[in-house]
């Protein structure tokens, strides 16, 4: 006999949870539940929270960038590519979002959708809107380069909740930094007009990479930039692309994206982002 | 039917993933447990524990429900669904019986993941090829690096001419 509950189509569209599906602050599953949410001793819970909220911002801000770009790639393949490479980091950002909030008595979609541009952690690589594909790709690079680096130290961290989000998120972010490296290469020595434009995105990105680098109190891990340099000029040596040399973008009065300082561009991302949640803040459907 | 008749791992382990129907969550490895030795008000009280494939992976949701509705028809009043985050999981989970069934469906199970200490690193060469599930042949090209979910490549035989899927090794 049919039952429709062996059908996972099916099952898709009844309704679980008393009866709310998937919408802001409703029916919206805590990724973490059943964790325990506990601060090992000896740590300061509150540089925990702010660290988690900075790399869960990083992630959530940078795969909205992305999800932009989906219906506007060249290929079919590069919008399955891209659509999944941010389904991997909105994933990343929720975990990241429910440990911080765990902490502080916050869910993720209050942080995600109430909160202000001054309390966004983000570093500013990541609020950058892409003019074309070359920047798309050389973006991709140095971000999941970066970040893959910093995630294979967190897989040691002393909270075992960040070092798991870590531990699993290492491998998505190898495949995305490999991904966006061939292209890199594959533009960079392609024709002289791609090899222009990847090099003029290179150069429009370059002032971004600096804050990176920056020393955060609330680290639990850093990048070493020698091992970020090694990746990087590896794919620029391959694609035939010079390192640039622009000066890093200051800040505000030494203040950046950790510290709530944005670009003009966090606003307009922010004004789609939250919109519609804080519109209907009750909505279920 | 009653508890008794059907175990609570062997109901939580038939449930089907959303996208991967062919395989069970057992085959795919993401149950981790199944846990039915403490008894609550309402007879033996189920906690079945399940780990994400990936960070993002849009399934975890439909399959808790799944689970708990499968578990509450067998006639389990108590049932808690947590996930698992480490150690995380790998396509090394996926059981024989997974890898059996995923070529069966025309989909090229993924070969051993790559094991490393140290950083990983970069690869600006395409993986070696997968094999061609339908007829067996080696000499097919990888299509696109993503296909219809993050856990999948696409590929195109040179021998047979068809395309498939293949589970990347993660």
């Amino acid at each position: 006999m049919h039952n429709d509950d062996d059908n996972p189509y099916d099952l898709l569209a009844q309704d679980q949870d008393e009866g709310h599906r998937w919408a802001f602050g409703t029916g919206f599953a805590d990724p973490l539940a059943g964790l325990s949410q506990s601060v090992p001793p000896g740590l300061d819970a509150g540089a925990l929270a702010r660290w988690c909220l900075a790399l869960g911002d990083d992630a959530l801000i940078y795969s909205h960038r992305l999800q932009q770009w989906v219906t506007r790639l060249p290929e079919l393949e590069e919008e399955t590519a891209v659509a999944n490479i941010a389904l991997d980091l909105l994933g990343q950002a929720r975990l990241l979002l429910s440990r911080a909030g765990g902490i502080t008595g916050r869910t993720e979609d209050e942080l995600a959708f109430f909160r202000d541009e001054k309390d966004f952690r983000n570093v500013r690589l990541a609020e950058h809107a892409d003019r074309d594909f070359a920047e798309l790709v050389v973006r991709m690079l140095i971000f999941s380069t970066w970040r893959l680096a910093l995630f294979e130290n967190l897989t040691t961290a002393p909270d075992p909740v960040l070092a798991a989000i870590a531990a699993k998120g290492v491998s998505e972010l190898a495949y995305h930094r490999d991904y966006a490296a061939r292209w890199v290469v594959r533009l960079g020595d392609g024709t002289e007009l791609s090899h222009a434009k990847t090099q003029a995105a290179l150069d429009a990105l370059w002032p971004l990479v600096g804050e990176l680098f920056r020393p955060d109190p609330d680290a639990l891990a850093t990048v070493d930039p020698g091992a970020f340099d090694a990746v990087i000029d590896t794919v620029l040596a391959t694609a035939g692309l010079d390192r640039p040399t622009a000066a890093p973008l200051a800040g505000v009065g030494g203040r950046a994206g950790r510290d709530g300082v944005h670009t003009e561009a966090m606003g307009y991302i922010l004004a789609e982002l939250q919109s519609v949640a804080r519109a209907h803040p009750y909505a279920t459907w | 039917m009653t508890a008794t008749q059907t175990s609570a791992y062997q109901v939580a382990a038939s449930t089907p993933d959303p996208e991967l129907p062919m395989l069970t969550i057992e085959d795919l490895g993401i149950l981790r447990s199944v846990d039915d030795t403490t008894t609550g008000d309402d007879g033996p009280a189920v906690t079945v524990t399940i780990t994400p494939t990936y960070s993002g992976c849009p399934a975890l949701r439909e399959i808790t429900a799944d689970v708990r509705a499968r578990l509450t028809r067998a006639g389990f009043a108590d049932v808690t669904v947590t996930a698992q985050l480490a150690p995380p999981w790998t396509t090394d989970w996926i059981t024989a019986e997974g890898h059996r069934k995923l070529a069966a469906n025309g989909i090229a199970p993924p070969a051993p993941a790559a094991r490393r200490t140290g950083p990983i690193p970069l690869t600006l060469t395409a993986p070696p090829p997968v094999r061609c599930p339908r007829c067996g042949s080696a000499d097919t090209r990888r299509t696109a690096d993503f296909s219809a979910t993050a856990c999948k490549s696409l590929h195109r035989c040179n021998a047979c001419d068809e395309p498939f899927e293949a589970v990347k090794p993660l």
